[in-house]
């Protein structure tokens, strides 16, 4: 039982978990943190970021100032951004059976895995994952298409140029390793290798192992799986959470009796809480918008912001904004608004309520019948003619690399009536923002994230109780900034075991048993025997038979009998075929009634001897000696084959057979 | 209910001491006691919740679940019950719907109220599709896609390895609005499945679609007017759909009302549960919805008294009440209108009595109603023919069918042909009969995985094909069941061994020297035991796998020598063979 880690993020992970005989991925999450190293991908021309300097090394040579630009101090690549990929030399990634995928963030680096590593398996998801994440790759890839880049950088690469880049490039890993993004041809093809699943179905893979996703509470159709045989249990928790916002509640007892639980995904804001974040949104958002300024807020196209209209439909009246448009920017925003509204079934109780009257279980649905959110594909068309400021806008991508973000991010930067709220909490706000710096717009912080805290993962674990936790390295250490809050790390007995990417862990756990079934006819054939009070043993020989990994023990074939005019024997016809062993035999032999017994049985002439461990009984005309002890029996005979079997029979009568 | 019958679907089922009642119907052709399946077969006096673990329901028409409310608040059940989401949320207010007709219009006292639905609801557990839903510890349920409505469920219960699928209603072709029912190779010991068109093999859908539009189309053409009585959910929608594109492709300026309020309550359903619906209508559901109708509007009683052709839905299917049967009274008269029947009618309904060709039909108050509207037929039930049954239970591989849901003729038919076609046993209770299968299951125990390992590293030896036998313990104590190897049985109770051992002197007739003897014996064993692990030790001693034979002199017999051979008891059948063996004496040899 093996871990391969082939992801270094604690919240987009992509593990490998050889269990019995099957290849398992679990999650492949694709790291866009990389992202932040390249300039933002204008929509519209941008004089600011096309004037920017190249950047001269140290020693004034000017090599890289066509790939490298400076910006207030940062470098950044100008190229076209690219993604760090889960490691994939550890492992033959052809080898692998199954992709379990726990949630709609995890899955971004699905084509890089299923379209290019010769992968043959299948992937499960639940079908709200698969619908989200084909929207948000969706996104993705049409929000670098339609900025065609011209130049692709790959100097800066190279190890020895690296080396003499300033921070964050100079410290980047496997920069060799990161992609461009894919295409809409490998999203298809990846996507219609998943199978789709529903909670709790139990889904067999190989005969061998059954995997079962269960709902984790943090996005439409999350899940945490479990990795079962009949004898050993994985749990794999992935971006769960326990407040109560839109998706159904996380399923905490079937985690339980796990012999090793695998935690990933926990809030990358261990210090900030939800509720009161949402709190500070909105006041910022009223403020600002009070003011006359427009209100930015990065985001997914799905999940957060599906609270976030939520909480503003409740809101708006009661702060005056009833007449300030919102406006939600993305090739996806319709799809999404429109899916959010018939996964009924993947909903807390209150929305699935709502759905049986029949109502849409998510307001917005009102937000957009009242012309209160208008939602477009890009800021091209449509959303030209009807934009109207000051306004709140949604759009992404949260990063401020590409997508619509950037041009709002050009456009409303330069006056400080404007806002730019950050809820999304995948990236550094500050790293964000660089390449915009200086900026006059004001920058709020207010990161929503739901999954679980650490003071939730000691009670969760208490809970549960698993034998083993296995968690990023992160998690076993307080944040880098906050080194005295020893609260924030994962505290449980035994302590976790760690891993980093690219590790190979070893899990601990050994199997003692294995599933077997016994045909009917042959527990007919059983003859149990009560040994102790509420014991009972019964001697099984039945033939084994192994397919599909399940095994099954049938009646032995009745031995088959001799042609009967048989003629001439030759000696080899007699010895014994296959070897049928005789059971263990176990109990004491007591000489007296032993005694009496060969007597009732013509033995005449019995003697017997006391010897230091025990009797020995003679016959003295058969000139047989048996030798009796606590636990063994010696018959010493002369070769009289009637006479042995007899006083092996008469011994036998004494003993339990095993 | 449903024994040979359809209406009232309500089967009891007992397996490995559970007990599980599927469906809770109504039938349509009774307005007595007889509506309502008898619960006293459960149990004459003790309390229902007492009795059943749970409670399925399949779908939410009302011969499946029109009974739920009188069987769990008059007559008591408070166990779970389960259903589908949409199921859930649909069958409440057609539950309702029925108890208003039922008090309000036919004055009926003694009925269920709204109250009682609701706390009937309150009961439900609904379940996802291919969720295995742990009822207790041992009895677990799954639904699978029946496709026969929206959120129509096949279930799958099983205890242990015993299990039973009860099918519902289903359709095994996919249709306008639903995919086909789907179940994998889940080899149940019983499969009860609905046999409504035992006997029909439906021609192709798409012919049975061009005759129901051009048969519209005919009618609308010469200013008739056209009634298609259904059941607000299901059917409805489908029509719909198809009507809706054909108007659009043909450009028809006619009128389509669907009659109720019911109905885009009903079409809000489909448009929130569409996950539910086929595959075509969920990928475009973004761009177009389906079940938002250009052509079709909301009818107004007074729209039936409007001069020209119109085509005109309304509820209930089977004409035996409420609006259809209103507009029905209105415009039988007249040979120039239609009326469709695209369902089954159960018998005593008026639709029953048009469809076998009653044209004189006596109303309430003694009325005559004279028929000369024409009346048509067309099969839009979703229910699977002969052909789909057969496909199902293909699919499944039951190792016994039961037929309900259907009339007593039919099923006999499709008896024999299961019967004759798969091999199994079926069979076909009537109402209050009950049926006893017998299980054979194989009893699953936990096997060590040393002696497992042991026996599987034997079994992959080249000679694999012969069966090998295992030897190995079962110990059972309370309830659990472990195969360990009777080395470790022994182990696990305290127990020491006892060495049952066994040495046999065997005279030889032999001059030569002890060492000469034991060479001979040796080689001649080698010989024979070709199989054998035959060994010459050091010490003068032979050993035959764990056997040991030494010689020694015989005390007063120079030409003879003694063999020991000695073998305990588990080499038993080998010992016994090598005194035998050696008893016969030595070959000649040549040297």
């Amino acid at each position: 039982f093996f871990q391969y880690c082939l992801s270094g993020h604690p919240t987009l992970p992509c593990n490998v978990l050889k269990f019995k005989s099957t290849t398992i991925m679990l999650d492949c999450g694709l790291d866009m943190t990389s992202t932040l190293n390249f300039l933002p991908l204008p929509l519209v021309q941008s004089p600011r970021l096309s004037k920017l300097p190249g950047w001269v090394l140290k020693d004034g040579s000017t090599f890289l100032d066509k790939e490298l630009k400076e910006c207030s101090g940062h470098v950044f690549v100008d190229s076209v951004p690219e993604f760090c990929l889960p490691e994939t030399e550890l492992l033959d990634l052809s080898t692998v059976d199954v992709i379990l995928i726990s949630n709609y963030h995890c899955m971004m680096a699905l084509p890089y895995i299923t379209e290019y590593t010769g992968f043959t398996g299948t992937v499960y998801a639940t079908e709200p994952t698969v619908q989200i994440g084909r929207l948000l790759m969706e996104e993705l890839v049409n929000s670098i298409e339609r900025v065609p880049k011209a130049q692709s950088a790959s100097m800066w690469k190279n190890k020895e140029v690296q080396r003499l880049l300033p921070a964050p490039l100079k410290d980047a890993v496997e920069v060799s390793m990161w992609r461009k993004c894919y295409t809409m041809p490998e999203v298809n093809a990846a996507l219609s290798k998943i199978q789709l699943v529903g909670y709790s179905q139990k889904i067999e893979l190989f005969g061998a192992v059954q995997v079962t996703p269960l709902s984790s509470g943090y996005a439409l159709g999350s899940s945490n799986w479990i990795i079962q045989s009949h004898y050993e249990k994985v749990s794999y928790v992935s971006g769960s959470s326990l407040l109560t916002t839109h998706p159904q509640p996380m399923d905490q007892a079937s985690l339980k009796n796990s012999d090793v639980l695998i935690l990933t995904g926990l809030t990358q804001i261990p210090t900030a809480n939800p509720d009161g974040m949402v709190g500070e949104f909105c006041s910022n958002l009223a403020m600002t918008v009070r003011n006359g300024g427009n209100v930015l807020v990065p985001c997914y196209p799905s999940g957060v912001i599906y609270d976030l209209l939520e909480c503003l439909y409740q809101y708006i009246d009661s702060a005056g904004l009833s007449s300030v448009p919102f406006y939600f920017i993305s090739p996806v925003a319709n799809s999404s608004l429109e899916f959010s509204q018939i996964f009924a079934e993947w909903l807390c109780h209150n929305k699935q309520t709502k759905v049986y009257l029949p109502e849409p279980p998510f307001p917005h649905a009102e937000l957009i019948q009242t012309n209160k959110l208008k939602h477009y594909p890009s800021i091209h068309g449509d959303f030209s003619n009807d934009f109207k400021q000051p306004c709140v806008v949604f759009t992404g991508h949260p990063s401020l690399r590409f997508g619509d973000v950037v041009h709002f991010m050009e456009l409303w930067g330069k006056s400080s009536l404007n806002t730019v709220i950050f809820t999304e909490p995948d990236f550094s706000y500050l790293d964000a923002l660089a390449p915009y710096q200086p900026l006059a717009m004001k920058c709020v912080y207010c990161p929503i994230d739901t999954r679980l805290n650490f003071i939730q993962v000691s009670k969760l674990l208490k809970e549960v109780q698993p034998l083993h936790v296995v968690c990023p390295e992160q998690y076993t250490q307080p944040p880098p900034t906050q080194s005295h809050r020893t609260d924030l790390m994962v505290d449980c007995q035994p302590p976790p075991m760690s891993y980093r990417r690219a590790e190979v862990l070893t899990l601990p756990y050994k199997r003692r048993y294995e599933k077997i079934e016994i045909m009917p006819e042959l527990a007919d054939s059983l003859v149990p025997l009560e040994i102790k009070p509420g014991i009972s043993l019964a001697t099984v020989s039945a033939v084994l038979h192994t397919k599909d990994n399940k095994h099954v023990l049938q009646l032995p074939p009745k031995p088959a009998q001799p042609p009967a005019g048989k003629k001439r024997k030759r000696v080899s016809d007699d010895v014994p075929e296959c070897k049928p062993l005789k059971p263990l035999l176990s109990g004491s032999i007591p000489v007296d009634q032993f005694v009496q017994t060969l007597e009732k049985h013509g033995f005449s002439d019995v003697k017997v001897e006391d010897t230091a461990k025990g009797h020995i009984v003679l016959l003295q005309e058969a000139e047989t000696l048996i030798q009796i002890e606590e636990d063994s029996t010696h018959i010493i005979c002369d070769n009289d084959e009637p006479l042995r079997v007899k006083l092996r029979d008469l011994v036998l009568k004494f003993l339990q057979k095993f | 209910g449903a024994g040979q019958d359809v209406g009232r679907s309500c089967i009891l089922v007992s397996i490995a001491g559970k007990n599980v009642m599927l469906d809770c119907g109504m039938h349509m052709g009774y307005n007595d006691d007889r509506r309502f399946p008898d619960f006293s077969y459960i149990t004459q006096n003790g309390r229902l919740t007492d009795f059943l673990d749970c409670v399925i329901i399949s779908h939410f028409h009302l011969d499946h679940c029109g009974a739920l409310p009188y069987f769990s608040e008059m007559v008591g059940y408070d166990g779970p019950i389960y259903m589908t989401h949409p199921t859930k949320a649909i069958c409440p207010i057609l539950l309702e719907d029925y108890r208003k007709i039922t008090v309000d219009k036919k004055g009926e006292t003694n009925f269920f109220t709204s109250q009682m639905i609701k706390d009937c609801m309150k009961k439900v557990v609904a379940v996802h599709l291919h969720q295995t839903v742990q009822v207790d510890e041992e009895l677990e349920i799954k639904a699978y896609y029946a496709g026969h409505v929206l959120g129509a469920a096949m279930f799958q219960i099983k205890v242990g390895c015993e299990s039973v699928v009860y099918t519902g209603d289903y359709n095994m072709t996919p249709d306008r609005h639903l995919g086909a029912a789907w179940i994998d190779k889940c080899r149940p010991d019983l499969l009860i499945t609905e046999s409504t068109y035992a006997t029909t093999i439906r021609d192709s859908k798409r012919c049975r679609e061009r005759d129901f539009l051009k048969k519209v189309h005919e009618t609308v053409e010469r200013g008739g007017k056209v009634l298609i009585p259904v059941f607000a959910l299901g059917r409805a929608q489908e029509l719909c759909i198809l009507l809706e594109t054909f108007w659009e492709r043909m450009n028809l300026k006619a009128p389509i009302y669907f009659s109720t309020g019911l109905t885009e309550k009903a079409n809000h359903y489909y448009k929130l549960f569409i996950t539910w619906t086929n595959q075509k209508i969920r990928k475009t559901f973004v761009q177009r919805n389906m079940f938002e109708f250009k052509h079709i509007k909301a009818f107004d009683r007074a729209f039936a008294d409007n001069p020209g052709p119109m085509v005109v839905f309304a509820t209930p299917g089977m004409l035996h009440a409420g609006q259809s049967l209103q507009i029905f009274r209105k415009w039988a008269g007249n040979e120039k209108n239609m009326v469709i029947m695209p369902g089954y009618c159960v018998q005593g309904t008026v639709g029953h009595k048009i469809l076998s060709g009653q044209r004189k039909l006596e109303m309430e108050g003694r009325q005559i109603l004279e028929v000369k509207m024409q009346v048509e037929y067309m099969s839009f039930s979703a229910h699977a023919d002969a052909k789909g049954i057969m496909q199902l239970i293909r699919q499944a591989e039951p190792r016994n069918v039961l037929l309900v849901h259907g009339e007593a003729k039919k099923m006999e038919f499709l008896k024999q042909k299961i019967e004759q076609e798969f091999h199994v046993n079926c069979y076909m209770p009537a109402n209050g009969e009950t049926t006893t299968i017998f299980t054979n299951p194989s009893i699953p125990v936990d096997i060590s995985l040393g002696l497992l390992k042991r026996e599987t590293a034997i079994g992959l030896l080249p000679d694999a094909k012969k069966p090998k036998l295992m030897h190995g313990t079962l110990i059972m104590k309370d309830n659990s069941f472990r195969l360990v190897s009777p080395e470790q049985a022994l182990k696990e109770l305290g127990l020491a061994e006892h060495q049952l051992r066994f040495t046999c002197r065997v005279h030889i007739q032999d001059p030569r020297k002890e060492h000469e003897t034991v060479l001979r014996v040796y080689n001649h064993l080698k010989g024979v035991l070709k199989d054998y692990s035959v060994q010459h030790l050091p010490d003068g001693s032979i050993t035959v796998e764990s056997i040991l034979i030494q010689a020694t002199a015989h005390s007063e017999d120079q030409g003879t020598k003694v063999l020991l051979v000695s073998w305990t008891y588990q080499d038993e059948e080998l010992g016994s063979y090598l005194t035998s063996l050696l008893k016969k004496g030595l070959p000649q040899s040549s040297t």
